[in-house]
């Protein structure tokens, strides 16, 4: 056993109202420089659709996550080390900016410079790339906003696989939800694998994966390496760049931007115990449904005597210990089981998990043909259709996905009970395998989510593994070149030097 | 009095090699400690794929193998041939041939990233005086490198190769009055390796330092075991699970 401490995040879908708050905020933090306009470390996709970039779940398109030898070995799905290097002059696999889009800003100077004319003065958009006149738009970061689009695009969606999608695209029958995604800081990352350079790396302590600037080569495997799309390569300074989780926060135990400033208080971030010797064979059992029992399979339970034990001696301080004691990310994956990995069938073991949101009951109209399952609807006739949160969720397999749907019912169900009409029902808890005071615990987490039981993030132990006086004098927080003070204005190598925001490994 | 007879020729085979393998290293050094950030392949995939495909790998393999066989080819001691028996004129034929199917795909691929870096605005918009000069300067001397065949097929006795050899290994070995070996060659050959030289020496101001890379990379990937990189700020090694007792650090 070999155990490590992660940073997980939990986001509650159901509480998703998809204003965006968290792209923008993290995009005026993080991706506002010349480069990256086209990047969102955070984004919000509205479902079904083809997302962003375009299709990105289509791993027969992008070749991105892991793929399964007939010998049980992994190996990254765009090729193993040698495939990766002899691609190294062109990507095969790499998406052009378009796949994205092409970012644009508008003539606002226009407005209010233009001379009199007969028509009123417009802002017309422009290319951030070129700065050339765009004529027309064809894809913006979130482009099928609220069921933007004709179904017929839209449902290429790759989480139908499986599903007689047709009824979907009618009136009646239509459903979304929202998705927000950001870098999912993998147990088993393929952005790391694909680097030739070694340039992007999972810190021990936090589990946050990085790339270094310093060490990229612009060399761009991680770009179509990653699954989720998450890397970006920034065409300005030659590098890939990624979300951090805003590590400085985490650092000193505050929550990433995206989940501080979420309004729908949808986020959870803690602290996880894994053991990194079973990641590889977690990541690569044969059937991809086995994958979500798997990594739960790695997760190391913080109130176990031997666990704890072996966290000490592994050097995870104490307060991390209890941050994973208390951890929502643990209860809501673990004990309750309502979260799930995003796509787990990419072997990637992911970080980020995700609660499946509820959804009006389907044929409201016909209230009395609605089946009922004891006091809550059956969720079968949930609007969205569980097959299409399976395949998102747990590789397909619906039965999980049902369980969590029906538990957040008897959430519901139980607290109106006992709010409304002053009864405390045990019967639907024991119907969906839970207690009383799991429900009760849950609502709190879930329903009310109060800012200290969101966030359990203990504070970086900088401290137990450095001498804190070999650091007297450093640099900190720096642009792109490190500590040297040589050069500040212009660079003999390359041109003027631009300020890059993205911080560097600290020495 | 040093420069009284002063010749070009002196100064492009006998001094040049100096300066250039100098600026070459020094150069390097420099900008890999200070300012590592820029140390970049630079790609421009990403704006647009057309063209970079195809132009971009018959490029890179194209130029590697001439380069390799530059390396090769000059470089090898010439009694290590003797040695071998390998007769002068057999080497030329194979330098002649072997570089010419590569120097052609070079030649077509980088007409190909010209043509596309200059024409397309996305690329055009961000590329430096640096990223075309440099480029540009290719081209000439794969067209020039290519040129010299002709000159060259006209003695295939490897008399003149043999020449370059010389020279190339003296500038190694610190022989300093070979230089006088070439000064009587053809001017393209002059021209093609004095434009070798400036290239030497503008690689550290460029996008060519991504070669270093480039090279290093396939012993970095494949030597790393497995594919996993986790960094750590310990700067002491944990003690070994069971030898000592823990405490627990509050």
């Amino acid at each position: 056993m070999k155990v490590r401490a992660q940073i997980g995040m939990v986001l509650n879908l159901d509480k998703c109202i998809g204003c965006h708050t968290c792209s923008i905020t993290c995009k005026n933090v993080w991706t506002s420089r010349e480069g990256v306009e086209y990047a969102w470390f955070n984004n919000v996709e509205s479902k079904p659709g083809l997302g962003y970039p375009t299709d990105w779940e289509n791993q027969a398109r992008w070749n991105g996550g892991w793929e399964r030898t007939k010998a049980g070995k992994l190996h990254p799905k765009q090729g193993s080390k040698w495939r990766i290097l002899a691609n190294i002059f062109a990507n095969p696999s790499l998406p052009e900016i378009d796949d994205y889009y092409e970012p644009f800003d508008f003539d606002y100077d226009h407005l209010k410079s233009a001379p009199e004319m007969e028509a009123f003065p417009t802002a017309r958009p422009r290319s951030k790339i070129t700065g050339e006149r765009m004529q027309k738009i064809e894809k913006g970061p979130n482009w099928e906003e609220i069921l933007g689009g004709e179904f017929s695009k839209r449902s290429a969606d790759y989480n139908f696989e499986g599903i007689e999608k047709q009824i979907y695209g009618e009136y009646e029958n239509t459903f979304m939800m929202y998705l927000p995604r950001l870098c999912e800081h993998c147990l088993n990352p393929t952005c790391v694998s694909s680097c030739p350079s070694g340039a992007i790396y999972k810190r021990e302590e936090d589990g946050i994966v990085l790339i270094d600037q310093e060490k990229c080569r612009g060399w761009r495997m991680c770009v179509s390496g990653c699954p989720y799309k998450k890397i970006y390569y920034n065409w300005s300074s030659g590098k890939s760049e990624k979300c951090t989780l805003c590590y400085p926060r985490i650092e000193s135990g505050n929550p990433t931007v995206c989940s501080e400033t979420c309004v729908g208080r949808i986020r959870y971030l803690g602290v996880m115990l894994y053991d990194a010797d079973k990641i590889a064979e977690a990541a690569s059992v044969e059937n991809t449904q086995d994958l979500y029992d798997a990594q739960l399979g790695v997760f190391l339970d913080p109130r176990d005597p031997e666990v704890i034990a072996a966290a000490r001696a592994d050097g995870i301080p104490e307060d991390w210990i209890k941050g994973a004691q208390e951890s929502p990310i643990w209860k809501m994956a673990m004990d309750w089981k309502v979260a799930f990995p995003l796509h787990p069938e990419y072997r990637t073991l992911p970080m980020v998990w995700y609660i499946p949101p509820l959804s009006p009951i389907q044929n409201a109209a016909e209230a009395g043909a609605i089946g009922m399952n004891g006091d809550m609807p059956d969720v079968k006739n949930l609007r969205i259709p569980v097959k299409y949160l399976a395949n998102m969720l747990t590789a397909g397999d619906e039965a999980p996905v049902v369980t969590a749907l029906e538990r957040m019912l008897a959430m519901r169900s139980y607290m109106r009970s006992k709010t409304v009409d002053g009864v405390i029902d045990e019967g639907i808890a024991e119907r969906v395998g839970l207690t009383g005071r799991m429900i009760e615990d849950m609502y709190k987490i879930m329903a009310l989510a109060d800012y200290e039981d969101r966030f359990v993030i203990p504070t970086t132990h900088r401290e137990q593994v450095e001498d804190a006086y070999d650091l007297k004098g450093g640099c900190g927080f720096t642009d792109s070149n490190g500590c040297s003070t040589g050069v500040s204005k212009g660079s003999l190598f390359g041109g003027s030097k631009r300020p890059l925001k993205m911080p560097t490994e600290a020495h | 009095m040093l420069f009284s007879n002063f010749s070009i020729d002196f100064f492009i085979f006998g001094v040049m090699p100096y300066i250039a393998l100098t600026v070459l290293v020094v150069g390097s050094i420099a900008r890999y400690e200070r300012d590592p950030f820029t140390w970049k392949s630079s790609s421009s995939q990403l704006l647009r794929r057309k063209q970079l495909v195809w132009g971009s790998i018959l490029f890179h393999v194209g130029i590697i193998i001439v380069f390799g066989g530059h390396l090769i080819g000059l470089f090898t001691p010439i009694w290590v041939l003797d040695t071998l028996g390998i007769p002068y004129a057999m080497k030329q034929w194979l330098a002649v041939i072997l570089g010419g199917v590569a120097g052609i795909a070079a030649l077509i691929g980088a007409t190909m990233l010209i043509h596309r870096r200059v024409t397309d605005p996305r690329i055009w918009r961000h590329t430096s005086v640096a990223d075309i000069g440099i480029l540009v300067m290719i081209w000439v001397q794969l067209f020039v490198g290519l040129g010299t065949i002709f000159l060259t097929l006209q003695h295939m006795d490897g008399a003149e190769m043999v020449r370059f050899m010389t020279w190339s290994q003296s500038v190694v070995t610190l022989e300093l009055n070979a230089w006088a070996e070439v000064i009587d060659v053809h001017w393209m050959y002059k021209f093609h390796i004095f434009l070798g030289l400036l290239i030497t020496m503008l690689f550290p101001f460029t996008r060519l330092v991504h070669m270093v890379s480039g090279f290093a990379a396939p012993f970095r990937y494949l030597l790393r075991p497995g594919y996993q990189l986790v960094r750590s700020r310990r700067q002491k090694p944990l003690p070994k699970r069971g030898t000592s007792k823990v405490t627990p650090a509050e």
